[in-house]
C-alpha cells in the first residue's frame, strides 16, 4: 500500500502537477488562437509573440514595482503588473488591427493572406521584445517559492516520496479556472459575448440582425491580448521569461486548438490539457514508479523514458498531424482548416 | 403617378457587378397584404428582393417604405426603420439554441423583448418545446420556423420571405403558408418569393409574374390563376 501511494506521490509530481500547471497555460493560449480563427477567421501564427510581448509588458511593470518596494506578499508581484501589461498588449493588437489585418479584412483578403500577414506580424513583435527586453533567459518570480514542499509532504504523510506544488504552478492552474469561467461566462450570457457567437456562426445574419462588426472585431482582440498576455505571464513565472521558447510555444497552442477543434472554447482548453498531458507522459521516465508497483524481479533496467525530453515538441507535431488525418474537426467539432 | 405601397421597389435596375439583372421590374405590398413574387429560374426574384432589402446596390429606380425613401440605406438600417427579412440560405445561426436566435434577431432593440418571444412561441409552438435545443439539430421546417421567428422579433412592418417553402415536405408547406396567412392578419406586409407558384399564388392578395427582370404580368393572385396565358406559360397548364 506504501509502495502503491509513494508511486502516486511520484506521479502527482512529475506528472500531474506540471502537467496541470503546464495545460492551462496551454488551454489559455489556445483559447485565444480559436477566439481570432472562431471571429476574425484565420489563424493567428503571431499569437505566441503576442505571449511574449505581454509578458515582457508585465516584466517591465513588475521591475518597476519592485524597484519601489511594491510586493504582493506571498504571491509574484507580477501578478499586480497584469492589468497594465494587459493593457498595453491589447493596446498592441488594437493597433496591429488598425495598421494592418484592418487593411486585409476590407480587401477580404483569403485566410492564407492573413496568415501569413500574421507571421509578419510575429517577426515584428519578437524583433521588437529581444530589442526591449534582450533575448536573455529571465526569471522574474517572487514572494513564497513553494505552497506545499517536498519535505514538509514527506513529514506530513511519512512516504518516501515528496510532492511539491509550487506557488506559481498554484497560481497558473487558480487564474486559468478564474479566466477561463470569465470567458465562458462572458460569450454565453452576456449581450456582446452572444452577438460574438453569432458573428463567428453566420456573419452575414449577424450584420442584418444589426451586429457591428467593428465592435466584434475590438472585443475579440481585446480578449486575445488579453489571454495572450495571462497566458505568457503564467508561462514565464512558472518556467523562466525568454522571447526564444515563446516562438516555440506556438506549435503546442495550435495542436492544443486543432485537437479541441479550432473555432471552439471549449475545445482549446480540453485541447490544452490533452497536448500538456500528452507531452509530459510521453517523456517521464517511469523508472522509480515502476519500481514501487511491479515484483523486484521485473524492476527495469533503463528510465523507460518514451522519448526525451528534447523531443517533446515532437509530440505536439504528432498529434496534429494525427488529428489533422483523422479528425480534421477536432474533439469538438470545430472548423475544418 | 405610380402607384404607391406601402413597400414599394420602383423601376428597379441592377445586378452584382455585371450587366443589370433587373430591368425596370416594380414590386409593391401594403400592410396586412400578402404579395408574392413567382417567375421561372433566373427571372431575378431573389434578386429583386436583395434590391429592396438593399443587400446589393440599385443603379436605377427607387425604394419606398411608408413614403420614405430608402434607396441608400444599407440592410441594417431598413431592418431599424422595421423591415424583416428571411433569406433563403443560412437564415438560423447553427450553433445557437432557438432561444438565442431570436434573442439575436431582437438585438437592435433595448427595451424587453420578452412579450414578443412569447409571441413567436405561441404561432411556432414547436419553438418553445426547442427553445434550449441548437437550431442546427433542427428539423429543416423547424429551421424555417426559427428563421422567421427571428426576423419577427423586431417586431417588422413588412416580412419578406426568399422561398420560405423551399426543400421541406408538403406537409410542412402546408403549415408554414397557414402560418404566413396568420402573420399578414396581424397586418404585417408580407413579400415572398415562390418557386411553387400555383400554392403561393392561391393566398397571394398580389401576385408579380417576372421574366428577364422584367414584370410580365401583375395582378392579384386570384386573377393570375385564372390567366389562361399565365396558367400555360408559368404553371404548367
Amino acid at each position: 500500500m506504501t509502495d502503491f501511494l509513494n508511486a502516486l506521490a511520484l506521479l502527482g509530481n512529475f506528472v500531474i502537477v506540471p502537467g496541470l500547471a503546464y495545460g492551462s497555460q496551454l488551454a489559455l493560449g489556445a483559447l485565444g488562437v480559436t477566439m481570432v480563427y472562431a471571429v476574425l477567421r484565420f489563424s493567428n501564427f503571431a499569437h505566441g509573440e503576442t505571449m511574449s510581448f505581454g509578458a515582457m509588458v508585465t516584466i517591465l511593470v513588475t521591475w518597476w514595482l519592485q524597484e519601489r518596494g511594491v510586493n504582493f506578499g506571498p504571491l509574484p508581484t507580477a501578478l499586480l503588473a497584469l492589468p497594465i501589461g494587459i493593457a498595453g498588449t491589447v493596446l498592441m493588437c488594437l493597433l496591429s488591427d488598425r495598421f494592418v489585418y484592418r487593411y486585409y479584412r476590407r480587401e477580404r483578403a483569403a485566410p492564407v493572406t492573413y496568415l501569413i500577414v500574421s507571421v509578419g506580424i510575429l517577426f515584428v513583435l519578437s524583433g521588437l521584445v529581444r530589442f526591449v527586453i534582450g533575448p536573455q533567459d529571465r526569471i522574474f518570480a517572487d514572494g513564497e517559492r513553494f505552497i506545499m514542499k517536498a519535505r514538509a509532504f514527506k513529514q506530513m504523510t511519512g512516504l518516501e516520496q515528496g510532492l511539491a506544488i509550487k506557488t506559481t504552478q498554484g497560481v497558473t492552474v487558480v487564474t486559468a479556472v478564474i479566466v477561463v469561467a470569465v470567458i465562458f461566462w462572458f460569450l454565453n450570457r452576456t449581450r456582446t459575448g452572444k452577438s460574438m457567437r453569432a458573428y463567428s456562426d453566420n456573419e452575414d445574419l449577424a450584420l442584418l440582425s444589426g451586429v457591428s462588426p467593428d465592435k466584434v472585431v475590438l472585443v475579440s482582440w481585446a480578449i486575445a491580448g488579453t489571454l495572450a498576455t495571462i497566458a505568457g505571464t503564467l508561462y514565464g513565472l512558472d518556467k523562466s521569461f525568454k522571447p526564444f521558447t515563446y516562438f516555440q510555444l506556438l506549435l503546442p497552442i495550435f495542436a492544443a486548438a486543432i485537437v479541441g477543434g479550432i473555432g471552439h472554447p471549449v475545445g482549446a482548453v480540453v485541447g490544452g490539457y490533452v497536448v500538456a498531458f500528452s507531452e509530459v507522459t510521453v517523456t517521464y521516465a517511469y523508472k522509480k514508479f515502476l519500481i514501487y508497483i511491479v515484483p523486484e524481479s521485473w524492476e527495469p533496467e533503463g528510465l523507460v523514458q518514451l522519448l526525451s525530453t528534447e523531443y517533446k515538441f515532437a509530440v505536439s507535431f504528432v498529434i496534429l498531424v494525427v488529428v489533422l488525418l483523422i479528425r480534421p474537426t477536432g474533439i469538438f467539432k470545430g472548423k475544418v482548416l | 403617378m405610380p402607384d404607391m405601397s406601402f413597400l414599394q421597389g420602383e423601376s428597379l435596375y441592377g445586378g452584382y457587378g455585371g450587366a443589370d439583372i433587373l430591368q425596370g421590374c416594380s414590386i409593391g405590398v401594403d400592410k396586412g397584404e400578402i404579395a408574392v413574387v413567382v417567375g421561372p429560374n433566373g427571372a431575378g426574384k431573389s434578386t429583386a428582393m436583395k434590391a429592396i432589402f438593399g443587400m446589393l446596390s440599385v443603379r436605377e429606380g427607387s425604394v419606398t417604405l411608408n413614403g420614405q425613401d430608402i434607396s441608400k440605406l444599407p440592410p441594417q438600417e431598413r431592418v431599424a426603420l422595421g423591415m424583416g427579412f428571411v433569406p433563403q440560405n443560412g437564415n438560423v445561426f447553427t450553433s445557437m439554441t432557438v432561444k438565442e436566435n431570436l434573442e439575436m434577431g431582437a438585438f437592435i432593440r433595448r427595451d424587453d423583448f420578452r412579450s414578443t418571444m412569447e409571441q413567436v412561441f405561441s404561432l411556432f409552438p414547436v419553438l418553445a418545446e426547442k427553445h434550449a435545443q441548437p437550431a442546427g439539430e433542427l428539423s429543416g421546417g423547424q429551421r424555417q420556423q426559427v428563421a422567421v421567428g427571428r426576423a419577427l422579433m423586431t417586431r417588422p412592418s413588412v416580412l419578406m420571405l426568399d422561398e420560405p417553402t423551399a426543400g421541406v415536405s408538403p406537409i410542412v408547406m402546408d403549415e408554414t403558408v397557414d402560418r404566413i396567412i396568420e402573420i399578414a392578419k396581424t397586418g404585417i406586409a408580407i413579400l415572398m418569393v415562390e418557386q411553387n407558384a400555383r400554392q403561393a399564388l392561391e393566398i397571394a392578395d398580389r401576385g408579380f409574374v417576372l421574366v428577364q427582370g422584367r414584370n410580365r404580368y401583375t395582378d392579384t393572385g386570384a386573377a393570375l390563376l385564372a390567366d389562361p396565358e399565365v396558367r400555360r406559360s408559368f404553371l404548367g397548364g
